[in-house]
């Protein structure tokens, strides 16, 4: 008979191993799976995971999209970190990206084409307010009327999607588009561009501040009285206001960051690896961030390994369908079952497992 | 003796062991229970009488050993086979359920409850016969903790239950209930019911049981009739040496320090209670007792002081200046300190370590940050100062804090306050669930602390320790303060009326 | 603008398709919630249940069967929820946003080749008599069985939850896993049914979505019903004829702006297209402002005995 039994502390060498144990078994059932599509599991394995980075041919061109395709998703998953640590359930981060995306462009397009260096910190700023005020939504109804914040900001995802239709049609529209729907490019506009920093790294604005919030984040949860409050506030809420805690004031922080991020995720986006708003630029990193803060066990350093694997599955996924003709939603599947794992083995951190003999 | 017990015994404990993982809980257990006695397990806390009972209402199963019901082998493999023996329970905690019914609450604790309309009838036939009024169409969060007793009494009786096991049945209950209690305990032996009581409150025992079994650190010590025996006297059998009685130096008081005028305050939790009109001063150098039965205000009592909640109107001074705006760290650092009751989640996080809990509440006087970053270094050797000043027993600071017994954790809690030097130190249940010894110690130390000069206030539901350590006494009902009076001479009759709220009326 | 297009019977008699597939997920879900188990995968057994539904009934042309399978599909996805949760006592919210993502992507897999494709639906039935009551008749006597199932549905759950001693077990479990573990009843296995029941329910209206409601597959087609359904929950406070109330108003919400868009109402599209999600929002925070909402008290909890 097997039996759990509650670690009186938390294992610190479990906490560190269940994310690898779970790529493990996410790749043997991933492989199985891929065998069921009537792949080569192992060459699927292979060419999602190792030819992105070392394949002759594709390499070159695959590896600096890695950091182009990390970023968003660290940068993300960092903000919602912070409030999944605090149990303020921030679940509508792709609404804020999109948002954040929204006021950036709009921000830029509005100076269009002049030539100045401050147009482009004012469009970061201005993302960062988007997605900011889009998750203050919830974050004032949750402080002021105790409304739940996973449904409103969820539901808010699908009200800036309606947005982000309207204004690239209308609004945000090329004038010079001839009707078709989307903005101008940005790479046509220099001064608002979010070009690579140094060639062929994949290198941009946003990978900076991605490592930036890695290092902020870090430092917060470690080493300042803030980051404490938020930990404690998760562990343990009604400890937290006896500490001192407002936790008024820490919701909204912790609501507060993950929107700035997320909305300068689609700000550093939009302006550069997509390019210009359109119907469909935002490709869901939004809600794989939340499956990128778990598997990076809510910890800085994690969600940026996390990020980058996370990373290697787009594009070895990109890669695949290209080779292999796998179909693109395997990938998302096989990204599911990753958090699935993940969860699952997350119960060795804090449970030992005992068999033991059944005594009647 | 035993062996003539043995024989017309109801139930027959031989041999019974059960070990868990670096403890063995009860260690070759036998004793047997007549029909028709009143049988008391003493023990402190940790001696191994909840894991007993656990195994005589099939909740565990025991490594080694046998139980003989009425002589039959008794081997039941869950609750429900215990009932169907004959043998009910009524829990320390109650295992109810606040947002259903009396009625429904009873249903769900009987395994063939008859049809509704029936069972309500029931219900008020059983609670008039016994003395026990309740509503079966209530919902139980709604009820007074002797109410919800009531219920579980009500479902065990249904039953017609040859044996009733009661674990601390009267912590919770007010004098006057306690007598309620034992009126419906005495019908119950009288028709031959067998009843196992477990408590450590001697003077209870005392009264009401015939019979008394010992139990230490899981082994049985000693038999005894308890109405035989002084309370001291059960008190050493169970601790196994003597007790340390509190010392304290005679003190005059000083100035009033803290001082709560006409404080009224808006529960914010679901079955909370409201205060209502709070006055209190305390002065310097001296312990003031709150006693009261649980749930009538205490946990907001604290929160007014503690500054974890607004009041509603009134005002909180500390030597005449208004604190009622300050949020609890500011109160921190006018040493305005506090120990709330439930250590895992309130006063302590029970994941994080005993270092972090440290900085938990002692940042801001300790100065365990610098420009809001955290000093672990200076954190760390404070946690270490609590776990030494206090004989807090655990590997080091770097254990969480859930992994420590009750009676540690909440030294290292009491202690984490009383090293920052307080000058108002107020603590809700200061010794509940931990062991006489600790006990001792916590007691010793918040004496300590008045005798340096500092207001204590002391909120606990055992009357004892209340008497023994407070200058004053007074008790919160129904979120309403008594007027504090000295604890000397105070008579039991007065300290009744006071925890059943008001003096004019006489006891129902 | 032409709101004469509106005709208000065709109008009510849509809100009551438009509402079924909130309608079986949210009476699931709250089902669920009352067992103390938050799912907030419904919308990933939604679509699990809308794709497996399609792809059966194309197959095999019998909506029936389509029904029945995408219930299974529900329910075996929501065992994985089930057993992550209670064996392995993974956190609720994350495991239930992980169904959903994950969900997303099955539904996915599978949905591809039947793209496009159509399918045989389920015929009306007509109520005989009572269907041919003028106006009411057309409103609530000619739908599709599954309407009256789903009706029938909410009907069986308020019974066994408020008059059976199963649903007094349920009740309990969701009120106070730890107490209703000390009487002797089976916590893990009354989370797994409940569980499972959620996930055939969702199933269920997912389903209802791909063959009844468009009918057709389309990629994320239930474009957040799930979500609508966890708030209809909150919004009916657990109680089952309340779940039918929110869903109804919801459907009519939906039809209602659906038609509006359709006469070209001088209001923009996308605040049209987005007024049923601005809607619920405001729904929940009217709940939330009158407080106590008489959520089941272990709603979310980790259980583990420690004996």
């Amino acid at each position: 008979m097997i039996r759990l039994e509650k670690r009186p502390s938390p294992s610190r060498v479990w906490a560190a191993m269940t994310p690898v144990l779970a790529v493990v078994a996410t790749m043997i059932a991933g492989g199985f799976l891929f065998w069921m599509l009537g792949k080569d599991p192992l060459e699927s394995i292979r060419t999602i995971f190792w030819d992105p980075l070392f394949h002759e041919t594709f390499g070159p061109y695959s590896r600096p999209q890695l950091l182009v395709k990390a970023a968003p998703l660290i940068l993300i998953a960092i903000g919602l970190s912070l409030g999944f640590r605090a149990g303020v359930w921030n679940i509508g981060a792709e609404g804020q990206y999109i948002m954040g995306a929204i006021c950036g462009a709009g921000v830029g397009l509005a100076f269009f084409p002049a030539d100045n260096p401050l147009i482009f910190p004012t469009m970061i700023l201005a993302g960062a307010l988007g997605g900011w005020a889009w998750a203050m939504i919830p974050g004032f109804l949750k402080v002021r009327f105790g409304t739940n914040e996973i449904l409103v900001s969820l539901m808010l995802v699908y009200v800036a999607e309606a947005l982000l239709a309207s204004v690239s049609q209308g609004l945000l529209q090329n004038p010079d588009g001839m009707g078709f729907p989307g903005s101008r490019n940005f790479r046509d506009f220099p001064a608002a561009h979010n070009a690579e920093i140094f060639t062929n790294t994949g290198m941009h604005w946003g990978v900076v501040f991605a490592f930036v919030a890695v290092i902020f984040a870090y430092v917060l949860l470690t080493r300042h009285m803030l980051g404490f409050h938020v930990r404690l506030t998760g562990e343990a809420p009604r400890a937290a206001r006896f500490a001192g805690v407002n936790p008024t004031r820490l919701v909204l922080f912790c609501l507060g960051t993950s929107g700035a991020l997320a909305g300068m995720a689609g700000m550093f986006e939009v302006s550069g690896p997509a390019g210009q708003i359109s119907i469909d630029f935002n490709s869901g990193y939004g809600f794989t961030a939340i499956i990128v803060a778990f598997l990076g066990r809510l910890h800085p350093i994690g969600i940026l390994l996390a990020g980058l694997l996370m990373a290697l599955t787009y594009i070895g996924g990109e890669l695949a369908q290209l080779m292999l003709g796998l179909p693109a939603a395997a990938i998302q599947m096989f990204q599911g079952m990753l958090m699935f794992f993940l969860l699952a083995m997350d119960m060795l951190t804090n449970y030992r497992i005992r068999f033991s003999m059944k005594t009647a | 003796m035993e062996e003539i017990r043995a024989q017309d015994a109801l139930l027959t404990l031989e041999g019974l062991t059960k070990a868990y993982p670096g403890v063995v809980a009860n260690d070759d257990v036998s004793f047997s229970i007549l029909p028709g006695e009143v049988h008391a397990l003493l023990g402190e806390n940790g001696a191994g009488k909840s894991t007993l009972v656990k195994m005589i209402y099939g909740l565990v199963k025991p490594d080694q050993g046998e139980m003989r019901l009425k002589g039959e082998v008794f081997e039941p493999y869950n609750p429900a086979a215990a009932r169907a023996a004959g043998v009910a329970m009524v829990f320390q905690h109650f295992s109810l359920f606040d947002a259903l019914t009396v009625a429904e609450n009873i249903a769900l604790g009987m395994d063939n409850p008859p049809k509704p309309r029936e069972l309500t009838s029931q219900i008020r036939q059983v609670s008039e016969a016994y003395g026990l009024p309740l509503d079966p169409k209530r919902t139980v969060g709604d009820l007074s903790a002797g109410e919800r007793q009531r219920v579980e009494i009500i479902r065990c009786l249904l039953q017609d239950p040859k044996l009733l096991i009661m674990d601390e049945p009267t912590s919770v209950l007010t004098p006057h209930e306690v007598e309620i209690l034992f009126e419906t305990l005495r019908k119950l032996t009288a028709e031959g019911t067998a009843i196992l009581y477990i408590s450590h409150k001697l003077e209870e025992i005392r009264a009401l049981c015939e019979h008394a079994t010992i139990l230490r650190l899981g082994k049985v010590v000693d038999t005894c009739d308890p109405r035989e025996k002084s309370a001291r006297e059960l008190a050493e059998m169970m601790v196994g040496t003597s007790l340390h009685v509190p010392e304290r130096d005679p003190s005059e008081p000083g100035d009033v320090v803290i001082e709560m005028d006409h404080v009224s305050l808006h529960s914010h939790t679901a079955f909370g209670t409201d205060l209502k009109d709070v006055s209190l001063a305390v002065r310097a150098g001296e312990v003031v007792g709150i006693g009261g039965v649980a749930g009538n205000g205490q946990d907001e009592f604290l929160s007014a002081l503690s500054g974890e909640a607004w009041l509603s109107s009134g005002e909180v001074r500390l030597k005449g200046t208004c604190i009622a705006n300050l949020r609890p760290n500011q109160r921190r650092a006018l040493a305005v300190l506090s120990a709330p009751e439930e250590r895992l989640g309130h006063s302590a996080a029970p994941d994080m370590s005993l270092t972090e809990n440290a900085l938990l509440t002692a940042a801001v006087r300790q100065r365990l940050t610098k420009r809001g970053f955290l000093r672990w270094g200076k954190t760390e050797s404070f946690a270490k100062d609590v776990i030494k000043e206090f004989d807090v027993r655990t590997p080091g600071p770097d254990n969480a804090a859930r992994s420590l017994s009750g009676g540690n954790l909440q030294k290292f809690v009491i202690g984490r306050e009383v090293l920052q030097k307080p000058e108002v130190l107020v603590v809700n249940q200061p010794t509940w669930g931990v062991d006489a010894s600790a006990a001792a110690a916590i007691r010793q130390s918040l004496l300590d602390l008045a005798a340096d000069g500092a207001a204590v206030i002391v909120i606990s539901q055992d009357l004892d320790e209340l008497l023994e350590i407070a200058d004053r006494f007074t008790a919160l009902y129904e979120g309403k303060l008594a007027d504090p009076v000295p604890t000397k001479g105070l008579t039991v009759e007065t300290i009744g009326l006071m925890m059943g709220g008001g003096e004019e009326e006489t006891a129902a | 603008m032409d709101l004469s297009q509106i005709n208000p019977i065709l109008l009510l008699a849509s809100l009551m398709v438009a509402a079924t597939p909130i309608l079986l997920a949210a009476i699931g879900e709250a089902v669920v919630e009352k067992a103390g188990v938050l799912n907030l995968g419904v919308e990933g057994m939604m679509i699990t249940g809308a794709v497996v539904g399609f792809a059966i009934t194309v197959n095999t042309d019998a909506p029936v069967l389509g029904f029945v399978c995408a219930a299974i599909a529900g329910a075996a996805l929501s065992m994985l929820f089930g057993i992550l949760t209670q064996y392995l006592l993974s956190n609720q919210v994350a495991t239930g946003l992980g169904l959903t993502l994950f969900g997303l992507g099955v539904s996915s897999l599978i949905g591809k080749p039947y793209e496009g494709m159509k399918v045989t639906t389920l015929s009306k039935f007509e109520v005989p008599l009572l269907s041919d009551i003028p106006v009411i008749g057309p409103i609530l006597f000619k739908h599709d069985p599954m309407v009256y199932v789903s009706i029938l549905i909410i009907a069986a759950t308020w019974y066994v939850l408020t008059h059976t001693r199963a649903g007094l077990i349920l009740r309990g479990v969701g009120e106070n896993h730890d107490a209703a573990h000390a009487l002797g009843y089976k916590v893990i296995r009354v989370r797994l049914m409940a569980i499972a029941f959620g996930g055939a329910c969702a199933g269920l209206g997912g389903a209802y979505i791909s063959l009844v409601r468009v009918p057709q597959w389309v990629d994320g087609m239930t474009a957040g019903a799930g979500w609508i359904a966890l708030a209809i929950v909150v919004f009916a406070s657990w109680r089952p004829w309340r779940v039918l109330l929110g869903a109804y108003l919801f459907g009519g919400i939906t039809v209602l702006q659906l038609n509006l868009q359709a006469a070209g109402v001088p209001v923009p599209v996308e605040v049209l297209a987005s007024s049923p999600y601005i809607i619920t929002i405001l729904v929940l925070v009217a709940i939330s402002m009158k407080g106590s909402h008489g959520a089941p008290g272990a709603l979310g909890k980790i259980f583990h005995a420690t004996h």
